[in-house]
C-alpha cells in the first residue's frame, strides 16, 4: 500500500493527502491499494507541486495498523510523529497534548 | 572581533533584500522549486524531514553577547526555542517557516551574521581554532587570516559553482584544535627561522564517503601570499575536479588520483602566474585586519590564584569543572572555558534560547563579550580572568551548562541524524544520549581519560566518524538501524582515520559495545596516563576485535 506525501510549501511542515486535500497528520491518508490509485495519487502530488502548495513529494509505503494508517519506514515514521528524542516537538506533541 | 565596514552591511543588506525578494516570488508562485532550491542553498535554508533547515554563518566560531542573544531571540520567536550549533563552528535552527526567513535574515543583519555560503557548493565557513587568541601555545591568533579568507571567498565569482563544497580551516598552534587535515585546504600558522609568518599548507583532507588525510603540499608560504597560494588550489581544483559524479567530485579525490606531487607542481605552475600580481596581500591590510582581532585589555587580576584555591576546597564540582573544562591562556591570570553543550544525556551541541542568552550576559559581564563555538559543538569563553571562575561557574551551573565534561567520552560530536536530517539512514542523537547515560559518572568518566567519541547518522560523515578514536556511523540494513564501529581515528596533529572493526551493531546492543571496548582498552592500557588513541596505536585493532567478537568465532 502507498500513501503521498509532501511538505508544505510555506512552512516546510510535513503533510499527507487526505480526503481531497493535505492534512498535517498521517492516520487518515488516502490509500493506494493499486498500480490506478498510486498513478492517481502521483497525478495529485504532481499537480500540488505545480501549483506550488507542497515541495519533496513522494510515494511512500504505508500500511494500516489498528485502524490507523503507519508509514513502513522509520524515516517516514520520524516524520510522522517527529524527532524521537524530542516527544514535545512535531506531530508526536499535538498528539500528547 | 571582525566589525562590519560600510561595505559588509550595504553587501549583507542587499542579500537580505535579494532574498527577500526571491522568498515572495516562491510563495506568490512567480518561481517554481527547481528555480528556487539553487537560490534557498545560497542563503542557507535546506528542507529537512519535518520542516525548513537554516543554517547560519558563525565566521571562524567568532560571536559576542549581542550576537548570541540574537539566535536566541530567533530561536524564540522563529522556530521552537532551541538551535543547534554545528561541527563548521555555525548554528543551525530545525523548524523555521520559509516565510519568516527573510524577517531572521533582517534580525541577523542587524547584529552583523547572516547565512550566506552555508550551503552549497561553493567555500563554506572558514573555521579556526576555537581557543584562537588565548591559547597559551599559538604562535599568533590564526582569525585575522580566516576573516582575510571569509572576504575573498564571500560570493567570489570564480569559486561559486565549485565541483562540490570547499572547506577551509585554519590554526595557529602546533597543537592542531581545528582539524585542519580533514579540511579542503587546512593551514597551520606558523614562524619560519627568521621570524616570519607564514602557513603550512594542506590539500586535499575530508571524510564523507571517501575519507582521506591532507597532504602537505608546502611547508612555508609567506603570509602575503595566502590568496594567491588558495586562489592556485582552487583554480587547479575548478578546472579538474570531477563534475561527472559526484561522490568523487571534492579535491581529496583529485588529489588522490593526481598523485600529491602533480598536485603539487600543477598547484605551484598556477601560482606563478598569481605570485606578484593583485592578490599579493599588502603588510598594512594584513595588520589592518590584525587589528580588528586585537585582544582585550587583560589587566593582571593575581588575586586569582588564591580565589581558586579557596573556591576549590569549597565544592568539589566546581574543582571538577576547573580540571576539565579550563585551560591554560597566555595569560596567567586568565584562563578559556568551555561551556559543555553535553549535559549528561542530552542532545550533543543543542541550547535553548534562554541558555544563549544567559551565556551571552556571561560573556558580556565576564568575558570581554567574547564567545566561540567550537567544532565540536561546544561554546568557549577565550578570555576569563580566573578570579572571575567561580561566579562563571555558579552562572553556568544555573542554566544547567556546568557538565565537567570536555574532552570525555560523553562530549560526543553527533550530526543531527535520521530525527532531523533529510539524508540521514539512521539515528545518531539517540545513540549519544545513550552512551552519555552510561558512562554518566564523572568519576569513571576521567578514569577513562581523554576519549573522542563521534558518531554519524550516515555515511556523509557530518559527525565525523572516521577521525574519532572511538567512531559510530549508522547505516539502515534490512529496514533496521545498524551501526558500524571505527577505532583509531583522530583529528589533531597527528590525524589519522579509525578502521572498521568488524560487524556492526544494532541500536540495543551498540552501547554494549562500546563499553566493552572502553573496559579491553582500560585492561591493556600500560598507565592511566596512555590515552585510549595511544594504546589502540600500540596494540592495534586484535584485541579489542577478541572482546567484541571471540564468542562469535569460536561458535562458528
Amino acid at each position: 500500500m502507498k500513501i503521498l506525501t509532501a511538505n508544505r510549501l510555506t512552512d516546510g511542515i510535513a503533510v499527507w493527502y487526505a480526503d481531497g486535500g493535505w492534512a498535517e497528520t498521517v492516520n487518515h491518508a488516502d490509500l493506494a491499494h493499486d498500480k490506478v490509485a498510486e498513478d492517481r495519487l502521483e497525478a495529485i502530488g504532481a499537480k500540488a507541486y505545480a501549483d506550488n502548495e507542497v515541495v519533496d513529494v513522494n510515494l511512500i509505503d504505508a500500511e494500516v495498523v489498528n485502524g490507523v494508517v503507519e508509514p513502513v519506514r522509520l524515516r517516514e515514521k520520524i516524520r510522522a510523529a517527529g524527532p524521537t528524542i524530542r516527544e514535545d516537538l512535531g506531530k508526536q506533541a499535538a498528539r500528547a497534548a | 572581533m571582525y566589525r562590519y565596514d560600510e561595505f559588509d552591511h550595504d553587501f549583507v543588506q542587499a542579500r537580505v533584500a535579494e532574498f527577500s525578494d526571491q522568498v515572495e516570488r516562491r510563495l506568490s508562485g512567480e518561481i517554481t522549486e527547481d528555480q528556487f532550491r539553487p537560490l534557498r542553498l545560497m542563503n542557507g535554508v535546506y528542507l529537512q524531514l519535518h520542516a525548513y533547515m537554516l543554517r547560519i554563518a558563525v565566521p571562524y566560531g567568532t560571536l559576542n553577547g549581542k550576537q548570541l542573544r540574537m539566535l536566541g531571540h530567533i530561536a524564540r520567536k522563529y522556530d521552537k526555542g532551541y538551535g543547534h550549533f554545528t561541527t563548521r563552528q555555525n548554528i543551525q535552527f530545525n523548524w523555521p517557516a520559509l516565510s519568516d526567513i527573510p524577517a531572521i535574515l533582517a534580525d541577523l543583519a542587524s547584529v552583523e551574521m547572516h547565512a550566506i555560503q552555508t550551503s552549497g557548493n561553493c567555500i563554506r565557513n572558514v573555521t579556526a581554532d576555537h581557543f584562537a587568541g588565548a591559547a597559551a601555545d599559538e604562535v599568533a591568533d590564526p582569525r585575522p587570516y580566516a576573516e582575510i579568507l571569509r572576504q575573498w571567498s564571500s560570493v567570489h565569482p570564480e569559486f561559486s559553482f565549485l565541483p562540490r563544497k570547499f572547506k577551509i580551516a585554519v590554526t595557529g598552534a602546533e597543537r592542531d584544535r581545528a582539524a585542519i587535515q580533514t579540511h579542503d585546504i587546512g593551514l597551520h600558522l606558523k614562524k619560519n627561522a627568521a621570524g616570519e609568518l607564514g602557513f603550512a599548507v594542506y590539500v586535499g583532507g575530508g571524510q564523507g564517503r571517501t575519507p582521506m588525510v591532507a597532504k602537505k603540499i608546502r611547508d612555508f608560504l609567506p603570509e602575503a601570499d595566502l590568496l594567491s597560494y588558495c586562489t592556485a588550489i582552487l583554480r587547479v581544483y575548478n578546472l579538474y575536479g570531477r563534475r561527472d559524479n559526484k561522490y568523487k567530485a571534492r579535491i581529496k579525490i583529485l588529489v588522490h588520483e593526481t598523485g600529491v606531487e602533480e598536485i603539487t607542481r600543477q598547484v605551484e605552475a598556477e601560482w606563478q602566474e598569481l605570485k606578484d600580481a593583485e592578490l599579493k596581500l599588502p603588510d598594512a591590510d594584513i595588520r589592518a585586519i590584525d587589528a580588528y582581532f586585537a585582544p582585550p585589555q587583560l589587566v593582571d587580576r593575581p588575586e586569582g590564584d588564591a580565589a581558586v584555591k579557596l573556591a576549590r576546597l569549597d565544592s568539589k564540582s566546581f574543582s571538577d569543572w576547573l580540571d576539565q573544562n579550563v585551560v591554560t591562556h597566555r595569560h596567567p591570570d586568565y584562563a578559556a572555558v568551555t561551556i559543555s553543550l553535553k549535559g549528561i544525556g542530552e542532545v550533543p551541541g543543542d541550547a535553548t534560547d534562554s541558555q544563549m542568552e544567559a551565556v551571552a550576559d556571561i560573556a558580556e559581564k565576564y568575558a570581554f563579550d567574547e564567545l566561540r563555538v567550537s567544532h565540536e559543538q561546544n561554546l568557549i569563553l577565550p578570555h576569563v580572568a580566573r578570579a572571575d571562575l567561580k561566579a562563571v561557574y555558579d552562572a553556568l551551573v544555573d542554566i544547567g551548562l556546568a557538565t565537567a565534561n570536555s574532552n570525555l567520552i560523553s562530549d560526543i560530536i553527533s550530526c543531527p541524524g535520521l530525527d532531523y536530517c533529510a539524508l540521514a539512514t539512521a539515528r545518531s542523537i539517540p545513540i549519544a544520549q545513550e552512551i552519555s547515560l552510561r558512562f554518566a559518572s564523572l568519576e569513571r568518566q576521567r578514569e577513562i581519560g581523554e576519549l573522542k567519541l563521534k558518531i554519524s547518522g550516515c555515511i556523509n560523515a557530518c559527525g565525523h566518524h572516521h577521525v574519532g578514536h572511538i567512531g559510530i556511523l549508522g547505516v539502515e540494513k534490512k529496514g533496521s538501524e545498524l551501526y558500524q564501529v571505527t577505532l583509531g581515528g583522530s583529528a589533531d596533529e597527528n590525524t589519522s582515520v579509525g578502521e572498521i572493526i568488524g560487524r556492526g551493531f544494532s541500536s540495543e546492543e551498540i552501547t554494549d559495545a562500546i563499553e566493552q571496548i572502553v573496559d579491553t582498552y582500560l585492561g591493556l592500557r600500560v598507565s592511566p596516563s596512555e590515552r585510549f588513541i595511544d594504546a589502540y596505536r600500540r596494540v592495534g585493532p586484535a584485541p579489542f576485535k577478541e572482546a567484541l567478537y571471540a564468542g562469535e568465532t569460536k561458535a562458528a
